[in-house]
């Protein structure tokens, strides 16, 4: 192998890094409200979208200084999230897992329209957090943003650790995913943690929007095919697994890169889709779950 | 099949007899042809959804399938258009058990997730692979469709000849509601545990009516194809796909008639919304066509929460309880009265 060859796989793995992380922060979304309702949130995607646009306009228009437009825009994007929960899915009496998921696809269609709506069709360019300069790494360059992708991802990971290990509230979240009956008579209010699942979903989401939108630039169609990845991701990793969809969330976006550089860029966009297919067909439980958990998993 | 469904076939077979005198105008009529195919997918769809109780959000790329299966075969080798629909059919047909045999094997709806992913693929295809597909300029030169020698070519023929394969479709699935796979259906829709120890074999049932919606909506893909008489992916995309969805959820999921009458009304309303956008104007309100998508997720938003059941049966029911509420309060009032 030829050094410049190596430095080639070195830049597509750099490029699949910065994307496979939003593809696992999408995909700990997903998982999130799947396992506080054992739905699949349609509109996880528009929340991604949402972050990207919301944080454009704040830097760029309103020109707020970065930390404080992504404090901001979190917020924004956690309070529409805690929104939906509250107006769309708390009130409905009698839940039938069909109603919930055309209800979650309603959501994300209005989203949707409000975006295209606030920000028009064309993509929005947001500058990037710190330099543009490319950092020079054995023959690959490397931009400051995706090390700024890399270390947030590490950061919410870590979060999430500490968050569902060592706070009650984490705790109780947990005790609702594994059985809601059964928290419940332990005394844990079951649609607050079902509120705060899509909160914290929301608010992930925007961060994933927020890092990556110096990078692709937003628009506001990009949500289901951001979506549908993520959820790639999050059924590779099994279905409510976190660690797991954080894995494959970065294979995928590695993968993804390679067949863009090796294969066709056409088709790049299909290499996450054919993968959640073939999961789906083969180890629909995933690479990290257990098939005796997936026969009994229900969405 | 029961009075209310012959009477059912019946209205829609003496709407599409008199419609196109009412309508008149060539471009009213061809409005309501592409209804008619919306009418057909979604009588598939809502087989899938209402009795299977599995959502597909990638109908759309089953059209596109049967779409460009009659435009490539007929443009580039030739291929009678029937003959080449036959073909979109199996396609389909075959591309749907391929998707069914994991996921309906499994619980939940991963079968959303695999037509979501499967129709982002056929999009992407459409668009890539510029050699079969032409890309997104698409193919031109369709043939016009031709029965016994007699050319669809007027807007009057095409339209008799699309409601009628509508009708057609709309019988064979009152039909296969009330057979003994119909009835299968409505148990797995039930309880799925109860009816599989009934010996209703949910999985291979499940995946028939899949099969089933496929082709539906494969013949209205080729159909939309001999019309149109031009393809591009555009048409196929992902928010196509979800708004069939809305139109079997808006009009009810769990019964053809619901389903079939919320396709015909979401097919007119941007018609609706372009009349009321001219009124508007005059008060110098200014309504631009790209709100449609708003209004479609505020219309299905709204019946998801309050109509579940869907318009068509919810407004029957909120008929009927107003009603009772009228004899009961009237008949009060009368006794006061004495």
């Amino acid at each position: 192998m030829t050094s410049s060859s190596f430095s080639d796989i070195l830049q597509f793995f750099f490029m699949g890094l910065q994307r496979g992380c939003i593809y696992a922060l999408a995909a700990m979304g997903f998982n999130m409200i799947y396992n506080a309702t054992g739905i699949i949130n349609f509109a996880q995607g528009e929340f991604v979208v949402l972050g990207g646009l919301m944080m454009v306009t704040l830097t760029m228009a309103v020109k707020l200084p970065i930390p404080l437009a992504f404090l901001s825009t979190t917020v924004f994007v956690t309070l529409v999230g805690i929104a939906m929960e509250r107006f769309t899915i708390n009130p409905v009496k009698h839940p039938t897992v069909l109603r919930l998921i055309i209800i979650t696809i309603a959501v994300s269609i209005i989203i949707k329209g409000l975006a295209m709506c606030f920000w028009g069709k064309n993509s929005h360019f947001m500058r990037h957090f710190s330099s543009t300069e490319t950092l020079d790494f054995y023959g690959a360059t490397i931009l400051p943003q995706t090390l700024w992708i890399i270390g947030i991802l590490l950061l919410i990971v870590a979060g999430y650790i500490y968050f569902f290990n060592y706070t009650m509230t984490g705790k109780c979240m947990r005790a609702c995913a594994i059985n809601r009956d059964a928290a419940r008579l332990a005394g844990i209010n079951d649609r607050k943690m079902v509120m705060l699942s899509f909160a914290l979903s929301a608010g992930i989401g925007a961060i994933a929007g927020i890092i990556i939108t110096p990078i692709i630039q937003m628009d506001y169609a990009r949500g289901a095919l951001l979506g549908i990845k993520g959820f790639g991701a999050a059924v590779l990793g099994g279905l409510g697994n976190s660690m797991g969809a954080i894995i494959a969330g970065v294979f995928i976006g590695i993968l993804e890169a390679l067949a863009a550089g090796y294969i066709s860029s056409h088709y790049m966009d299909a290499i996450a889709l054919i993968i959640l297919m073939l999961v789906l067909f083969v180890r629909p439980s995933g690479i990290f779950g257990s098939s005796e958990a997936m026969r009994l998993k229900e969405f | 099949m029961k009075i209310k469904d012959y009477v059912g076939i019946g209205i829609v077979m003496a709407a599409v007899a008199v419609a196109p005198k009412l309508v008149g105008n060539e471009y009213y009529l061809g409005v309501l042809i592409f209804a008619a195919l919306n009418c057909l997918t979604c009588t598939g769809l809502c087989l899938l959804m209402g009795y299977a109780g599995q959502i597909s959000i990638g109908h759309g790329a089953f059209i596109a399938v049967g779409a460009y299966t009659s435009a490539v075969l007929t443009t580039k080798l030739g291929w009678s258009p029937w003959t080449a629909m036959g073909c979109g059919v199996i396609l389909a047909a075959g591309i749907a058990v391929f998707m069914g045999l994991p996921t309906m094997r499994l619980k939940g709806h991963y079968l959303a997730m695999a037509t979501l992913g499967f129709a982002s693929i056929i999009h992407i295809v459409a668009v890539a692979a510029v050699d079969v597909t032409g890309g997104p300029s698409g193919i031109t030169g369709i043939p016009r469709l031709q029965l016994f020698g007699f050319v669809l070519n007027s807007d009057t023929r095409n339209f008799y000849f699309y409601w009628g394969i509508v009708v057609a479709g709309l019988l064979l699935a009152v039909n296969l509601i009330h057979s003994r796979v119909g009835r299968g259906l409505q148990a797995i829709h039930g309880s799925e545990d109860a009816a599989a120890s009934l010996g209703v074999n949910i999985a291979v049932d499940k995946i028939k009516v899949l099969v089933l919606s496929a082709v539906y909506a494969s013949i209205s893909g080729s159909l939309y194809a001999h019309y149109v008489l031009f393809i591009d992916p555009g048409p196929f995309d992902v928010m196509h796909s979800v708004l069939l969805v809305t139109m079997v959820a808006v009009g009810g999921l769990h019964n053809i008639w619901g389903a079939f009458s919320g396709a015909l009304l979401l097919s007119l309303l941007p018609e609706g919304l372009s009349f009321l956008s001219e009124y508007l104007q005059t008060f110098d309100i200014r309504y631009r066509t790209d709100y449609d998508t708003l209004i479609y997720g505020g219309i299905l938003l709204l019946i998801m929460l309050f109509l579940p059941e869907g318009l068509f049966e919810g407004l029957s029911r909120l008929l009927k309880t107003v009603f009772s509420l009228r004899r009961k309060w009237g008949g009060g009032l009368a006794r006061h009265a004495e």
